[in-house]
């Protein structure tokens, strides 16, 4: 599971009004690099929660992203790079995403979270 | 010259259905496409191969209502290359089939695409998994029901969409049932599911979002083009395909204030001429309008 991904996902559990973002408790991160496209880039910047996304990213062992961002930094390569890297290269394969509100464990394995609701949280 | 051998196919989630309860089996007949060398090699290198595709016993495998909405995908594989799309989504990605062959359809020429796909068999996500390494593409999977969980911040978003639901006619209670039978359940006139999905669909569609569906006649396609048409949906049916047991149409939606129902396809050709001459990826090149890299 890529940030991107983490930054698209919130608790669906039944009645949570806070259920954004998902707190990352990571057990195994792999690194996989992937071209980069500064449209697309641009583009996800756009879509982004940066707070969350470097708070996620951190939950990684990520720590290069900027707290704060604008998009005149979409024109530095250093920057682009970073994000791209945070949200494109790191997956988290085994771990949990936690629900802010409940704490409920959303586990991922294999890279893949599991979303699916037991039939009290439906 | 291109020929075409079209013999009765005994495939598909009816089929899937009728073998599961005890029907007799029949054997298989084949759609064979004696294509000239060049169009089998597009063909190939376009979409999933089948001896790459994972499998499990418990995972729908690819059959006639895959290959069609792969086949309205490579149709439109122009129009789609021009749309430019950011955001991929399936909903219900089985085996892998359908958004493997779509990131192939787009993948090389056009980098910067994200996939994403769900499935509610989590053996089924562990299948496509294996379907995309396969093939050495990538898409971000999900273990959940249709797109929940995604709903909140993914909505507007999603440029191409692409599913092929559980469409069969069957008792309530199976629908949702665990395994295989989640992937062809689909209550009564197997709308259960597709009629859950729609809005969903309608709430992560970008404004230039286009959906492309799989559906039964018995689903009543025109009642779910005209359900969509109130939601400010065009519609087209881009491929129709009868089998003894199930006749197909792979539905097209996109955005559009002036909306029109419009169940014939965009070149006038209806029919069973029309139908076929739209499953030839070169001949909807010609159709199309001049392909350009800009996005």
């Amino acid at each position: 599971m890529r940030l991107l991904t983490h930054n698209m996902l919130s608790s669906n559990i039944k009645g949570v009004e806070k259920g954004f973002p998902l707190r990352i408790e990571a057990e195994k991160v792999v690194e996989k690099p992937v071209e980069m496209n500064a449209d697309f880039l641009r583009k996800m910047f756009e879509k982004v929660e940066w707070k969350a996304f470097v708070e996620a990213s951190r939950s990684m062992g990520y720590a290069q992203l900027p707290e704060e961002v604008d998009s005149g930094m979409l024109e530095s390569d250093e920057f682009l790079s970073r994000f791209h890297h945070a949200l494109l290269e790191l997956h988290l394969e085994e771990g949990a995403l936690v629900c802010p509100e409940t704490g409920r464990r959303f586990p991922v394995n294999k890279g893949i979270p599991n979303m699916l609701l037991h039939e009290d949280e439906v | 010259m291109t020929f075409f051998l079209v013999a009765p196919i005994f495939c598909g989630k009816t089929r899937s259905k009728q073998l599961r309860t005890g029907f007799d089996s029949r054997y298989l007949y084949i759609i064979a496409e004696v294509d000239t060398a060049e169009m089998a090699s597009y063909k190939e290198n376009r979409t999933a191969q089948i001896r790459l595709v994972s499998s499990h016993d418990e995972v729908y495998e690819p059959c006639d209502d895959s290959f069609a909405l792969v086949d309205a995908l490579l149709a439109d594989r122009t129009n789609l290359l021009e749309h430019c799309p950011t955001m991929c989504m399936e909903i219900g990605c089985g085996s892998g089939y359908v958004i493997t062959s779509l990131a192939l359809i787009l993948g090389r020429e056009r980098g910067g695409v994200n996939y994403i796909a769900t499935d509610i068999n989590p053996n089924a996500v562990k299948v496509t998994r294996e379907t995309l390494d396969a093939h050495g593409v990538d898409a971000e999977l999900i273990l959940t029901d249709i797109a929940s969980g995604l709903e909140n911040r993914l909505a507007g978003l999603v440029d191409v969409m692409v599913v092929n639901p559980p469409y069969v006619p069957t008792p309530e209670d199976e629908v949702g049932a665990e395994g295989i039978i989640s992937s062809w359940a689909g209550g009564e006139n197997g709308r259960r599911v597709i009629d859950r999905i729609l809005p969903v669909a309608d709430h992560l569609l970008s404004e230039k979002g286009w959906l492309y569906m799989v559906t039964l006649t018995a689903n009543n396609p025109s009642e779910i083009c005209l359900q969509m048409k109130k939601k400010g949906y065009a519609s087209k049916i881009i491929i129709q395909r009868s089998t003894e047991e199930e006749s197909l149409h792979i539905i097209k939606f996109w955005r559009d204030f002036d909306t029109t129902v419009d169940e014939v396809t965009d070149q006038s050709l209806t029919g069973f001429l029309g139908s076929l001459l739209a499953q030839i990826p070169l001949f909807s090149l010609w159709r199309g309008s001049n392909s350009n890299d800009n996005c």
